[in-house]
């Protein structure tokens, strides 16, 4: 293009925008071969244990992580359709569903922390201190006070419904109860601007504790556990899944060293641990 | 006869609407052809299916003998003709890049580039704009600009479309006065569509008649102003007053014809009894207050004044002398005569200022 | 008031203290876009000037269809680029789901539409013999398309930070075909987004900031250009 070779001006653009794309290809050289997709909840994420744990073994094995932080319900969807290799999830009654399907194998309790009922410091409700979780429910509805839910077919969410019906109370289209549909973190603060209860995992609660004006008013009630189990994607199944990957991390989160860190993460910022070890242990030992 | 540019049997279609019907033009090599015509005649579009700009949808274009019948031809014609629309239509870049760019086109080299432009920059006078943004000059700069650009290909064709529109009379006289200087001087030939026969007088050589999408008349300039072979041809290149008659007598080609009563004495080969037009210019008619003593007129009426109408430079009065009549007086005439509506005064014109056109019934 | 004050803070923190993984983040969202940006101009003024240039049936419907096209959802993109890209989908094979690539295709498609809408409209609005004018003075096609694309230079600048505004800024398609992933990933919108659901206001109003900040500093380039273009 001899004749306009005078037009700087797109010369210059294009440079610019050659510099900026070939920078960009050089970043992207990401290994290929080695990538696992590991489906999580947002509460692993958000809680920051997967920053802490995702480099050492990235760094041990050599692979590469890509973490999609959604809810449980979500990502056992990816996991029934392959499109992820490993879950961290902590929705049990569907779990053993997802399973029992076939579409997971090897599916293995990682930790739990517990599920904790917040609410704002006034306590309409009057529930603090009750013991059972579903006597706090109850009370809530009728009180008529309001209650903050998930909504989005998370491992909290499907724990909070299964609350609900324990409680023997249909919240489903009651004035007094609201769905955001978005992550725990963005529902607490939902929560606390609008001054309503939810249930929450007490890891998020208490790394976004800070920000929220919300106090923890029930706990410690054996139904309130919140149990992580890690499941590998049945790779006989799904060819494309990388089964070997998944399988080292599903091994790598139920090793002696990781379940170590999970011990002590989140002591030195909040004083208590955010999730406790349990590799090796029963479901039904948990709690006592 | 050379012609450098002939269309046959041309026909444009616009929406299933014939817009140009053209039997046969030819643009003769080193002559200047006016296109005349009211809006719409289709002039415009004529000149761009002769640019090759617009395939026309039966019919043929011969450059210099050769059809223009594929894509290489039509691109060889193309670079050999240079167009220049009613709007100056230029790029929002420099004056001297605007004139170059056809020369870019043609891949010619730095130096030949700086000398057409700077030539061609100088005929019309704008070297001092070489610099300047196309889109800060004034109207009648940037027509130049648009004509520099056209010349400086030195194409062996060049048309033009409306070349003085909407231009004030002062730019676009000297403008006019530059044209015509450039055309003498580079001898390019040249097709102006025009719609003013001021500017076809003082520019065109040739001129051919359009209306409607039809030639209805081509000829030199003198043949179709001093001519013209129909009602709407005179009417249009500026003969005001168009009469009726009947040849009574004729003798060595002096004729008697029978005008409303009155009797006008004309030139030509007509015979008697047969029916005519008595086409007269305004121009050609002689007003005075009283009857000439010795005038070599022979035809010559008392009048009354109808009308006096004011134009730019003149007034035109509609006389009734018998028959109606249009002409000319000056300004100053005017006052100094002590014309006004409903004067009584003498006109006169020569046998040969009647143009005879054959009249059916 | 007091967490915005800390947010902006925050945000001087961070950028004066080139914090690595914040340098980063702005960095991959500056190459993600700018190539998206950079793929929708060629394809959307070469689409667009020649939907402009070309007379064919049905060419209002396909321009109402570019026009609906500079509208498209960010989330409606994410949603479809993901159920093509994905494992099991027809263009599974790629494997690029959760890559830097997803993202730059779901926002190439994105900012497409924006691109041709604009320079489609910019040709058109060309004086209608402006094209017959330079064919006139001996141009090829070729030729003639690149003038009237240059004589477009002002309108194609603007239409660039338009679609540069609207893909750097998007979160929806990007957080789901891209996946958020730290360090690989994450721009500054869905860091933002993640942020905030962490509640960490500040961060995530210092990473707004920072975007706002990009968005300026990009905007500010192209139309010193563009005015150096254009004197008066």
């Amino acid at each position: 293009m001899k004749m306009f070779r005078n037009s700087r001006l797109i010369i210059t653009l294009m440079i610019a925008a050659l510099l900026v794309v070939s920078g960009a290809a050089n970043l992207y050289a990401a290994p290929k071969q080695k990538n696992i997709i590991l489906a999580t909840t947002t509460s692993t994420q958000d809680s920051g244990l997967l920053d802490v744990l995702l480099p050492v073994f990235e760094k041990e094995t050599g692979y590469f992580v890509k973490t999609i932080a959604v809810g449980s319900g979500q990502a056992m969807a990816m996991g029934q359709k392959g499109e992820a290799d490993v879950m961290l999830v902590h929705s049990p009654d569907a779990e053993k569903k997802f399973v029992a399907e076939g579409y997971g194998i090897n599916r293995r309790l990682v930790m739990h922390n517990d599920f904790i009922i917040v609410g704002p410091g006034a306590d309409a409700a009057k529930i603090k201190g009750v013991k059972s979780s579903t006597e706090a429910l109850k009370q809530i509805a009728m009180a008529n006070a309001l209650f903050i839910s998930r909504g989005d077919n998370s491992g909290t969410n499907s724990q909070e419904k299964k609350l609900w019906k324990a409680a023997g109370v249909n919240p489903e289209n009651q004035k007094w109860y609201q769905q955001t549909g978005l992550g725990m973190g963005q529902t607490l603060n939902v929560t606390s601007e609008k001054k309503g209860y939810t249930l929450a995992d007490r890891g998020t609660y208490l790394a976004m504790k800070k920000n929220l004006a919300l106090n923890i008013l029930v706990e410690g009630d054996a139904a309130l556990l919140n149990i992580y189990h890690v499941i590998e994607v049945n790779s006989t199944k799904w060819p494309k899944a990388n089964g070997e990957g998944a399988k080292a991390f599903a091994e790598f989160m139920v090793s002696k060293r990781t379940q170590e860190i999970i011990k002590s993460f989140g002591v030195d910022k909040f004083g208590s641990p955010l999730f406790f070890p349990d590799a090796g242990k029963k479901v039904e030992d948990l709690g006592k | 006869m050379n012609n450098i540019l002939t269309v046959q049997n041309l026909i444009v279609q616009r929406g299933g609407v014939t817009v140009l019907d053209i039997s046969e033009l030819n643009v003769e090599e080193g002559r200047i052809l006016a296109l005349i015509g009211p809006n719409g005649a289709g002039k415009s579009t004529l000149l761009l299916t002769m640019a090759g700009l617009l395939k026309p949808d039966q019919g043929k274009i011969y450059y210099r003998g050769v059809p223009v019948d594929n894509n290489a031809n039509r691109s060889r014609m193309r670079r050999n003709i240079s167009v220049v629309f009613q709007e100056p239509l230029l790029l929002s870049t420099s004056v001297f890049k605007n004139v170059a760019l056809g020369l870019k086109f043609r891949h010619l080299s730095g130096s030949e580039i700086q000398k057409s432009v700077g030539e061609s920059l100088d005929y019309f006078g704008i070297s001092s704009l070489a610099t300047r943004s196309a889109k800060t000059l004034s109207g009648g700069e940037a027509k130049r600009v648009s004509l520099a650009r056209a010349f400086a290909l030195k194409p062996e064709l060049i048309l033009m479309d409306e070349a003085f529109n909407s231009l004030d009379p002062p730019t676009r006289e000297t403008l006019m006065e530059d044209l015509h200087n450039i055309l003498e001087k580079t001898k390019i030939t040249a097709v102006l569509a025009l719609h003013d026969r001021d500017e076809t007088l003082r520019l065109a050589q040739d001129v051919t008649v359009m209306v409607e999408g039809k030639i209805i008349q081509s000829g030199t300039t003198a043949q179709i102003f001093n001519e013209p072979d129909s009602e709407f041809v005179a009417s249009f290149v500026g003969t005001e007053t168009i009469l009726e008659g009947t040849v009574q007598t004729t003798r060595a080609g002096l004729m008697e014809i029978s005008v409303a009563g009155e009797i006008i004495e004309a030139v030509g080969n007509f015979l008697p009894g047969e029916n005519v037009y008595c086409c007269l210019r305004p121009e050609n008619i002689t007003v005075s207050p009283v009857m000439p003593e010795k005038t070599s007129a022979r035809n010559v009426f008392e009048a009354k004044i109808q009308k006096i109408i004011r134009q730019a430079f003149f007034y035109k009065m509609i006389l009734d002398c018998g028959f109606p009549l249009v002409a000319y007086i000056t300004v100053s005439s005017c006052e100094d005569l002590n014309i006004c509506e409903g004067s009584i005064v003498v006109v006169s014109f020569k046998a040969t200022a009647v143009h005879l056109m054959r009249r059916e019934k | 008031m007091e967490l915005i004050v800390q947010g902006i803070i925050k945000a001087f923190e961070l950028i004066l203290s080139f914090d690595p993984e914040v340098m980063g983040i702005t960095w991959l969202s500056l190459q993600i876009s700018g190539t998206a940006t950079f793929i929708s101009l060629f394809i959307g003024v070469s689409i667009g000037t020649m939907v402009a240039l070309t007379n064919f049936r049905g060419k209002r419907l396909v321009i109402s269809l570019i026009n609906t096209g500079m509208g498209l959802p960010p989330v409606v993109v994410g949603l479809f680029v993901t159920i093509l890209i994905w494992r099991s989908g027809p263009l599974g094979f790629l494997e690029i789901l959760y890559t830097p690539y997803a993202m730059i295709v779901a926002q190439a498609i994105i900012a497409t539409p924006i691109v041709m809408g604009i320079s489609l409209a910019a040709i058109q609005n060309l004086p209608p013999n402006l094209r017959l004018q330079i064919l006139s003075l001996g141009a090829s096609r070729l030729q003639m398309v690149w003038v009237l694309i240059k004589e477009s230079r002002l309108p194609l600048l603007a239409a660039v930070m338009a679609g540069f505004g609207g893909v750097i800024s998007e979160v929806g398609a990007s957080i789901m075909v891209g996946g958020n992933i730290k360090g690989y990933s994450r721009v500054l919108t869905t860091a933002t987004v993640m942020e905030t659901s962490k509640g960490n206001f500040d961060i995530a109003i210092a990473l707004g900031i920072i975007l706002l900040i990009l968005a300026f500093l990009v905007n500010l380039l192209l139309t010193q250009v563009q005015q150096r273009q254009h004197p008066r």
